[in-house]
């Protein structure tokens, strides 16, 4: 029993942060001392690979491996891997290799940020899940048992959110109450465990959109054993930019520094940069999954070391307007995906890059760029081919790790506000 | 003076070194010299329609050990067309394959999309599905749309027959497809780097097989296939035309037996003296959750396989063999399309470590012997050994044990 708390405290106190640099909330550091050996480290701002049942979306093994900056952490989701429990208990080896990436860091979240599910049935005993098969009710017991069978480096404790908007006083307050209760039960399941817990539990901070719930969750949870803080519940655009920002910044005010903030929820480019001035380290990379699945691909330029007079120059390194202007020449159908088209894609399904012969991203190294055409991924789009979103995926992933590259460097060389008023000027 | 235009002239874009006959069977190793490469044959050849093969990245059909795919002139001739095609640097550009490419002719869907087409001397009228206009396509422009494709193989326009009619209809389609052979060959405008082959009809009849095959031998075209079987017709009729066809083909030019993709039939019709192969079946069953194995086929969609721990087959080298279980595969399946590329990946793999086997075997003088291994991991038992198989190696001299 004693030998058992004492590993897990071991395991979970070993992880070490460093910070390199602070500038204007923004930090800049390194996580060291991670995985079973404790010799792997991820640096911050980062954000972690997005999986679904343990796969990158449409990715194999080997066109992964193409991905230039693949994450070393591996986000999987309780939601889509809960089915699984039994089979992972007889496979004992742990969710890694069982997906066939022994070599990631895997951090468990509950709910998959692209599925949208049902609230409301949620109790003070059970949270719900939403897995292919239905609702699982999800008790701290069931919850500690599967990440058990798991074995993930970090885990996002059983927690009670709230989808932000329209949530009273009470109601927030009683997210945090449950979430409190659900982290104390897992805390004491993990010590009570006489199996050495390798598993660093992530503290859910919940409460809505009522500000003094945010700080009670943040202060009531850095209080406990965990060994990083989740900042829940901020998806969505029901609440305005401004008091959500507001809310994250509050939030981070409250927790120590010596431990990771991850974020879930956020990952537009403009909206990464926000939330890593206020002070949060980690974030998911479900944005360009959702990119993907529109038959989108992202074509920002996070290149802030550009001159601006060879900017002007070169007019192909940064976004051209026209490929995604208003002014469009075809007449399709706006559908329901269309209509989530951010500023920072172009739809290769549109007529204009039929005959396109140019790359996604003039100068982009990905797999997709170096060996296909704006033409060819039109034509695999138009015959719904299989293909297309490999590529895509392909592409938006390396993109978007390109993006949290520069963030790092801009941190490091002191630009970042070169590179955030280039992100903002293409946000319109 | 002969000498020096013999040496200025262009290489022929297709050579064929036979490197090995069976001493039995008629079962041949050879290496085909195409304008994109070498191909070691007996070949089967993947199908990609729209310019990809379901599911995979050309990189990882070359790594597979791919030398040659299809692509498919119907679809590719309407969307995205051929004048796009050429702007492309053709279908090689357009998809970045580096390997070689066959495409068809586009008459087959003839046979798929038979509501939609009628078939006159002048060609077929088909309706698009596309935009539901009537397009007619003729021999001519057949081999239009497969030059601006740049395939290094085109198939002839041939009028096809369903393998289960029979009747005038039959006779009037081989003959046809002879005369539309000879417009194919006066359409072609790359000889010097496209290959045209010659396609053999005649349905289930010996005598029309015969006859058109003594016509099209006629003319000098680079290859053979074999067509208008695999179609539902008896298997006994099919290896009867296959064995039929092969006796009178050129032994220094390749056949190609179209439509046939199923691991016995590969192995009986090179028995029967067949160099090249397509099917879309293992791709296709693959998205069904079907995962080729030496002893069948195991479906992976199946609750018997979410805790089998094991990879699809223990002695497959495939990317997805070495890495991933039938378990993960499993719990994959429902969710996302990543479980169909695996077994994409291992289908392909097993097509074609199935033919390097049958060619080694070939090679090294053992291939009646490969055959019996063959049959006995397949089947199990001899009892379950499929008559018309046995009785079609029983008639190259190899008698299953």
């Amino acid at each position: 029993m004693t030998l058992g708390s004492g590993c897990h405290l071991k395991s979970a106190f070993s992880m070490k942060l460093d910070l390199c640099k602070v500038v204007n909330g923004c930090r800049l550091g390194k996580l060291t001392n991670l995985g079973r050996n404790g010799d792997k480290s991820i640096v911050f701002p980062g954000c972690m690979l997005y999986t679904r049942t343990g796969s990158a979306p449409h990715l194999t093994y080997d066109t992964m491996q193409t991905i230039e900056g693949l994450p070393l952490m591996t986000q999987i989701t309780l939601s889509t891997l809960a089915e699984c429990q039994e089979v992972l208990e007889d496979y004992k080896q742990g969710i890694g290799k069982f997906i066939g990436m022994p070599d990631s860091l895997f951090y468990c979240s509950l709910q998959d940020p692209v599925t949208t599910c049902p609230t409301g049935f949620n109790t003070n005993k059970t949270v719900s899940m939403w897995g292919g098969g239905g609702r699982l009710e999800m008790t701290p017991l069931k919850f500690m048992a599967i990440q058990n069978a798991l074995q993930a480096d970090w885990f996002q404790c059983l927690s009670y959110g709230v989808v932000p908007g329209g949530n009273s006083r009470k109601r927030a307050q009683k997210s945090v109450d449950r979430s409190l209760a659900f982290l104390d039960e897992c805390l004491r399941l993990q010590e009570a465990s006489l199996v050495p817990q390798k598993s660093v539990m992530i503290g859910a901070i919940e409460g809505g959109e009522v500000l003094e719930e945010r700080l009670r969750s943040a202060r009531e949870t850095a209080t406990r054993p965990v060994g990083g803080f989740l900042l829940d519940g901020f998806q969505g655009d029901v609440m305005d930019k401004d008091s959500r920002l507001k809310l994250i910044a509050a939030v981070t005010g409250e927790l120590p520094e010596d431990k990771p903030r991850l974020i879930h929820g956020l990952g537009k480019p403009d909206e990464v940069l926000e939330c890593v001035e206020r002070g949060v380290d980690l974030f998911e990379s479900c944005f360009p999954y959702q990119v993907t699945e529109r038959g989108c691909a992202l074509s920002f330029s996070y290149n802030y070391q550009l001159d601006p007079e060879t900017a002007v120059l070169d007019p192909s390194e940064i976004q051209e307007p026209n490929r995604n202007g208003e002014n469009t020449d075809d007449n399709e159908e706006p559908d329901k995906d269309m209509e989530q088209i951010t500023a920072f894609e172009i739809s290769l399904s549109k007529k204009r890059y039929q005959d396109d012969f140019r790359p996604l991203v003039q100068g982009c190294r990905c797999y997709c760029c170096c060996n296909h055409t704006c033409a060819y991924l039109h034509h695999l789009l138009t015959s719904n081919e299989l293909l297309a979103r490999i590529l895509l995926m392909i592409h938006n992933f390396q993109h978007y790790f390109g993006f949290f590259h520069a963030i790092r460097q801009a941190l490091k060389d002191g630009q970042l506000p070169q590179l955030k008023s280039l992100i903002s000027k293409q946000s319109l | 003076m002969a000498a020096a235009a013999a040496a200025t002239a262009p290489l022929p874009p297709l050579s064929l070194r036979i490197l090995a006959e069976c001493g039995r069977s008629k079962a041949r190793a050879c290496e085909m010299r195409l304008p994109h490469g070498p191909v070691p044959t007996p070949v089967f050849m993947p199908v990609g329609t729209q310019g990809t093969v379901k599911g995979l990245t050309t990189e990882q059909l070359g790594r597979l050990g791919c030398s040659i795919c299809l692509g498919n002139t119907y679809h590719l001739g309407m969307r995205p067309g051929p004048e796009l095609m050429e702007k492309a640097g053709g279908l090689h550009g357009f998809m970045n394959w580096k390997h070689n490419l066959l495409t068809d002719s586009g008459g087959f869907q003839m046979v798929s999309l038979v509501e939609l087409s009628e078939v006159t001397e002048e060609g077929v009228t088909f309706t698009s599905p596309y935009d539901g206009k009537e397009i007619l396509l003729t021999p001519e422009k057949s081999i239009e749309i497969q030059n601006a494709l740049g395939s290094d193989i085109m198939m002839q326009l041939d009028d096809v027959v369903s393998s289960t009619v029979t009747g005038p209809r039959v006779e009037e389609a081989m003959h046809r497809s002879v005369r539309w052979l000879d417009r194919c060959i006066a359409a072609q405008k790359n000889p010097e780097k496209q290959n045209l082959f010659a396609i053999i009809q005649g349905g289930l009849s010996s005598e029309l097989r015969k006859k058109c095959l003594e016509e099209m031998i006629k003319r000098d075209v680079p290859g053979f296939a074999i067509g208008g079987l695999s179609g539902g017709e008896e298997k006994d009729h099919f290896w009867k035309m296959v064995t039929l066809s092969t006796d009178y083909l050129p032994r220094e030019k390749p056949r190609y037996l179209m439509g046939v993709g199923y691991a016995t039939d590969l192995v009986v019709c090179v028995a029967l003296g067949c160099d090249m192969f397509d099917c879309v079946f293992p791709t296709r069953t693959a998205r069904f959750g079907s995962a080729l194995v030496p002893w069948g086929y195991l479906q992976l969609k199946n609750k018997q396989y979410y805790k089998d721990f094991r990879p699809i087959d223990e002695s497959c080298e495939c990317p997805t063999c070495k890495r991933y279980t039938r378990a993960f595969l499993n719990a994959l399946f429902k969710r996302d399309p990543a479980a169909l590329h695996h077994i994409t990946v291992h289908n392909i793999a097993y097509q074609l470590t199935l033919m390097r086997s049958i060619r080694e075997s070939i090679i090294q003088d053992r291939f009646p012997r490969f055959v019996q291994q063959f049959m006995a991991t397949m089947y199990g038992s001899k009892e379950k050994y499929p008559t018309w198989a046995t009785e079609a190696l029983a008639s190259v001299n190899i008698i299953l044990e």
